[in-house]
């Protein structure tokens, strides 16, 4: 016991240390693609099991803010400037394969591999990775369908094409394919953009019930949609990062003249 | 009413073109017809069991089949298909992985001029780099002719194919945390397939049906041979060693084995179509 306590001790006082509610932080972040100078000197904090939105006029850097999350920004022949730190390490240290691993992402298109079915799809990133049970597999793939809130529609459909399902489906699809890997955090690029009402509303229920368990950062255009979801709310502006607070602040009571002004519609 | 002119203006030029396009298309096909009709009509009453079982006859005697040829082109086709298919669909993926590396423009242009070169000269080329330190023509030599001929058409179809998926397939793979290698072979890859299985059955349907390389190389032979250091029969130096011939019935037999070769080339299309329709369209 007496080794346990000075152990136990340290977590709690970590836990109530400011910096351990953050799951990720960039800091003096600075995105490139060759020379264009696309965010500068971002310093965010996304804090453990929330949400944080990321809103802003198009090409203001926060897609490219989101790629620079799980490195996918050097995909496209970007280079990255700073820190990006998960639990207080360094990423740019991290074998990107890794750490994707961890940091997992949806896109604004869903984005269902072509030649799989509803349960390969689900299960890629794990077969793909050598897990080969087919009765995990099974069961994994319930699993994440029903977090997904999709198995209901597709349990009997699970051996059809992926891209037979309705846009909305697959949208749940893909985040079911991407929970399955079991990230920590969850990069959302516009996951709703390309959806109906009805879809988006359903998504937007997703990411509450997700929450709970991962750390979600989401990209949007719908300023309803930040204030619905999001405990957080970043405002980019020309690659820089103008305000960040609670989004109830934010939305009603922003420190900045700019921000109320986006908010309220007055530009963007 | 200027109005109502110019749209009837429009409306008639509108006319015009579709007519001229349609009679340029019946032109397009005009010479498939022909070459159709007339190697039915030539060939047809020469092909029966003995054409494909039996072996050439003497010059002179009535009968006859070419057996040797059908064999001695599926034994070339193969050997150019074992070379060139692989070396074709690596640097295909190569080319489309670092597609603006300026080796792979290197590449690309030079694959460009290769398919350019006239199927003769790619005949010396296999007659120099093979059939003189052999000291023989053989069913090699001809075989790495078909290799040369194939492995620009696979690079760049293969190249292209996969250039037609769309990146978000590469990025929701690379973002699940897939290797790059795993993305490209067993997301990107399947659904390439079957574009670049296409392009593997045109440059094989080419190969098949191409003389000129064959001559110098694979050189053709009368007996039966499945030897690969030995020259070696094929459809198309069978055709064209038969047609030349002053004797009636090898006329007409070339005119079969004309047929023939068109019937498998396709019969080779038919299938593919049949095998890759309903896989996931």
């Amino acid at each position: 016991m007496t080794n346990i306590e000075p152990i136990l001790k340290n977590i709690i006082i970590n836990d109530d240390h400011p910096q351990s509610k953050d799951r990720m932080k960039t800091e003096n972040l600075n995105a490139f693609f060759g020379k264009v100078h696309a965010l500068k000197n971002i310093s965010l904090s996304i804090p453990k099991n929330k949400v944080l939105a990321i809103i802003g006029p198009s090409g203001c850097g926060k897609s490219t803010f989101l790629r620079c999350l799980n490195r996918m920004h050097e995909e496209v022949g970007g280079t990255i400037k700073g820190n990006v730190l998960l639990d207080s390490e360094n990423i740019m240290k991290y074998d990107p394969v890794l750490l994707r691993k961890r940091v997992g992402m949806i896109f604004q298109k869903p984005n269902p591999f072509p030649t799989m079915s509803v349960a390969d799809n689900v299960t890629a990133g794990l077969r793909l990775n050598g897990f080969h049970n087919r009765k995990k597999l099974r069961e994994i793939t319930e699993k994440y369908l029903r977090q997904a809130a999709l198995w209901d529609e597709v349990k009997d459909i699970l051996k059809t094409p992926g891209a037979n399902l309705s846009g909305g489906q697959q949208q749940r699809l893909c985040i079911a394919r991407t929970l399955a890997v079991e990230p920590e955090v969850i990069l959302m690029d516009e996951p709703a953009s390309a959806l109906d009402p009805i879809s988006t509303s359903k998504i937007e229920e997703l990411i509450f019930e997700l929450k709970k368990n991962y750390t979600i950062v989401i990209v949007t255009h719908n300023m309803q949609q930040a204030a619905r979801i999001s405990d957080y709310t970043a405002f980019f502006l020309l690659g820089e990062l103008v305000e960040t607070d609670k989004t109830t602040k934010i939305f009603t009571n922003p420190k900045l003249k700019k921000t109320e002004d986006y908010v309220t519609g007055r530009f963007g | 009413m200027p109005y109502n002119f110019h749209y009837k203006w429009r409306k008639i030029k509108s006319s015009i073109m579709m007519i001229l396009s349609i009679i340029c298309a019946l032109i397009a096909i005009i010479p498939l017809f022909l070459i159709l009709f007339y190697t039915i009509s030539q060939g047809f009453s020469s092909i029966n069991w003995a054409f494909f079982t039996q072996m050439p006859k003497p010059a002179g005697e009535p009968g006859g089949g070419m057996a040797n040829a059908l064999v001695g082109t599926g034994i070339l086709v193969a050997i150019g298909s074992l070379i060139g298919l692989p070396v074709g669909i690596l640097s295909g993926i190569y080319l489309s992985e670092n597609s603006s590396s300026i080796f792979a423009k290197m590449v690309r242009f030079l694959t460009e001029v290769l398919n350019g070169v006239p199927s003769i000269v790619i005949g010396v080329v296999a007659y120099v780099l093979v059939v003189l330190p052999m000291k023989r023509f053989s069913a090699i030599a001809g075989g790495v002719a078909l290799a040369i001929l194939m492995m620009p058409l696979i690079t760049r179809t293969t190249e292209e194919m996969i250039k037609l998926i769309p990146h978000s397939f590469r990025e929701a793979a690379l973002g699940l945390g897939i290797p790059r290698w795993k993305t490209t072979l067993f997301i990107i890859m399947p659904a390439a397939f079957k574009g670049i299985f296409t392009g593997i059955l045109l440059s094989i349907a080419r190969a098949a049906g191409e003389t000129a390389p064959l001559l110098f190389t694979a050189l053709g032979n009368r007996f039966w041979s499945t030897q690969l250091d030995q020259p070696i029969a094929s459809l198309t130096v069978f055709i064209y060693d038969y047609a030349k011939a002053p004797f009636d019935n090898w006329n007409r037999q070339a005119w079969a084995a004309a047929l023939v070769l068109i019937i498998l080339v396709t019969l080779i299309n038919i299938i593919f179509r049949l095998v890759t329709r309903k896989r996931y369209a």
